[in-house]
């Protein structure tokens, strides 16, 4: 299982998002979660199993299977409760 | 004896190793697993090869690209990508800008323990570039590599915490919190936004958010395609002006002119593709360490973080926020055109990040005039910051590109006119008072924090 964080030029914020996704997971006790960041233009939608994005960036992934959009990319409790959805959706178990 | 030395010293001298090691520190103090260890520091050893690898194909795009420029324009173009620039300069001072990054975010974290300003700068990428640039101006201004790295590390944690600081209070208002800073080398020009903003007295419901911009513009997201297009651009409208055969017998080598124009503006953004990759790969174990690290370290730590996180509170904004700056950008390369100075080729990638965030936060102060004047302010300065800085950039400062964010202005142009004014001794005074004065800021916040919650409560008149 693989999830995967994006941004414009795969630095800056999709590393910031991604840290914050690994924290969400432990956060939530899920595991066997691999999670990894890129740039839009470099990731192929065969990478990861879901991708998360900000708001800005909607319009810009129709080609990914999985998205999720983030309302805001600093609060973590959207990011919590969406990593949350996203480990049902794809039969991850959690513990908290 | 002095054999063994001397390899160990040509091994640290080698950028690539010293980066791993820092990763390999890093990893440790989290107790990583042995196979964990193993792989981030061969990975990050590997990432700065792929950087210098791609360095390589950057400047051999921009090198025919700039005599071409000086020989139709009579003089310098210089194009601000923070990539182009950080790949030579990685090459040529790369040790003591690895240890400069290092330090510095070690000391960071220590600033942000003793003062208030409790930011920690997490955008790794653009820290290491601003370590650069301190490398090269205190380099050129004779420091030897030790002193280099001891005066510089102090310098780049004075502007990791101090930029942040001036930013903050604009954030506030854009997030509605405190618990988020904004760690950009773009920092005061975006501060500089607000102001504006504020000074001109916009009105903050009269949003960017009201308008409605055009869908089909998502594609300026992808810093390839922009970087691919914009500098094709601007490759062709040169050649143009040299002309075939010009640009056959002296650049192309007879390959067609307009063709030569496009593969090397490609040329261009491949490197700069393949720096960003090696980049993210150097920083993917060194980042995490230092926000574990200085999470334990600091309480009360508010992470600065890149740009975009200011996007998706006010997406038009940054839209016009570009726009207005990049005008600002092109209005001042017609300004140096004219004037005969050097000429700054407008900064896409700049434009967009620090226009963007520039856009949402003189939107939150002012509406869309304070959206529009706001980045057009950071737009002029970002157009002006890099012309500033060529002189103090040595032999670098003769390359085609420079570094194109606000921050590198302020800290560069403080270390390079000390320099140029009084030698290294003055650097050395202006660093230790810069340090004095954050300390002295801090007391006197705190100061104004005590004894606000000392008074008793008062009625408001």
């Amino acid at each position: 299982m693989k999830f995967m964080a994006m941004c414009s030029s795969g630095l800056g914020s999709s590393f910031m998002v991604h840290m914050n996704i690994d924290s969400a997971l432990s956060s939530i006790g899920a595991s066997g979660v691999e999670v990894d960041h890129a740039d839009l233009g470099s990731a192929a939608p065969a990478d990861a199993d879901v991708f998360f994005v900000g708001k800005d960036l909607e319009n810009s992934v129709g080609e990914f299977g999985d998205v999720v959009i983030l309302d805001s990319i600093i609060d973590q409790d959207e990011l919590v409760a969406k990593v949350r959805e996203a480990c049902e959706r794809h039969g991850i178990p959690t513990t908290a | 004896m002095n054999a063994f030395l001397d390899v160990l010293v040509q091994i640290l001298s080698q950028p690539s190793i010293l980066v791993a090691l820092i990763a390999l520190v890093g990893l440790l103090l989290q107790r990583k697993a042995a196979a964990d260890l193993m792989k981030g520091t061969v990975k990050t050893f590997v990432g700065f090869l792929v950087l210098s690898a791609g360095a390589g194909v950057v400047v051999a795009s921009l090198d025919p690209f700039g005599r071409m420029f000086s020989e139709v324009f009579g003089v310098q173009g210089v194009v601000p990508n923070n990539e182009a620039i950080v790949g030579p300069v990685l090459q040529e001072y790369g040790t003591v800008a690895a240890l400069i990054f290092f330090f510095g975010m070690i000391l960071n974290v220590v600033l942000a323990r003793l003062t208030r300003f409790k930011y920690i700068y997490l955008s790794g990428h653009v820290a290491l570039y601003q370590s650069a640039m301190i490398a090269v101006i205190l380099m050129v201004a004779g420091f030897s590599p030790v002193e280099a790295v001891i005066w510089g590390s102090i310098a780049e944690a004075v502007i990791t915490t101090v930029s942040p600081a001036v930013v903050q209070p604009f954030m506030r208002r854009v997030t509605g919190n405190d618990k988020v800073a904004l760690g950009h080398t773009g920092g005061f020009g975006i501060a500089l936004s607000g102001l504006v903003a504020k000074a001109t007295g916009g009105d903050p419901e009269k949003s960017t958010e009201k308008l409605s911009v055009p869908r089909s513009l998502g594609f300026v997201r992808d810093s390839t395609i922009v970087v691919a297009l914009s500098m094709g651009l601007i490759f062709v409208v040169v050649a143009l002006v040299a002309g075939p055969a010009y640009v056959q017998t002296e650049i192309s080598d007879g390959q067609n002119y307009l063709l030569w124009a496009v593969m090397s503006a490609g040329q261009f953004a491949a490197g700069v593709f393949i720096i960003l990759a090696g980049v993210r790969v150097i920083l993917a174990e060194i980042v995490p360490a230092f926000k574990g690290i200085s999470e334990k370290l600091v309480p009360n730590a508010k992470p600065a973080l890149d740009v975009p996180i200011t996007f998706t509170f006010a997406p038009n904004a940054v839209m016009v926020g570009f726009f207005s700056s990049l005008v600002a950008g092109i209005l001042g390369m017609a300004v140096m055109g004219v004037a005969g100075s050097a000429v700054i080729i407008p900064g896409i990638v700049a434009h967009f990040m620090t226009g963007g965030a520039s856009g949402v936060i003189g939107n939150a102060v002012g509406g869309r005039r304070g959206a529009v004047l706001g980045s057009f302010a950071n737009g002029l300065l970002i157009t002006v910051v890099p012309l500033l800085l060529l002189p103090v950039l040595g032999e670098i400062g003769t390359a085609n590109s420079t570094f194109g964010d606000s921050d590198y202005g302020v800290i560069g142009l403080y270390l390079g006119w000390l320099g140029m004014a009084g030698g290294q001794l003055l650097i050395v005074a202006g660093i230790v008072a810069a340090v004095l004065a954050l300390f002295g800021a801090s007391a006197i916040m705190g100061r104004r924090q005590g004894r606000r919650a000392a008074e008793p409560e008062t009625v408001p008149v």
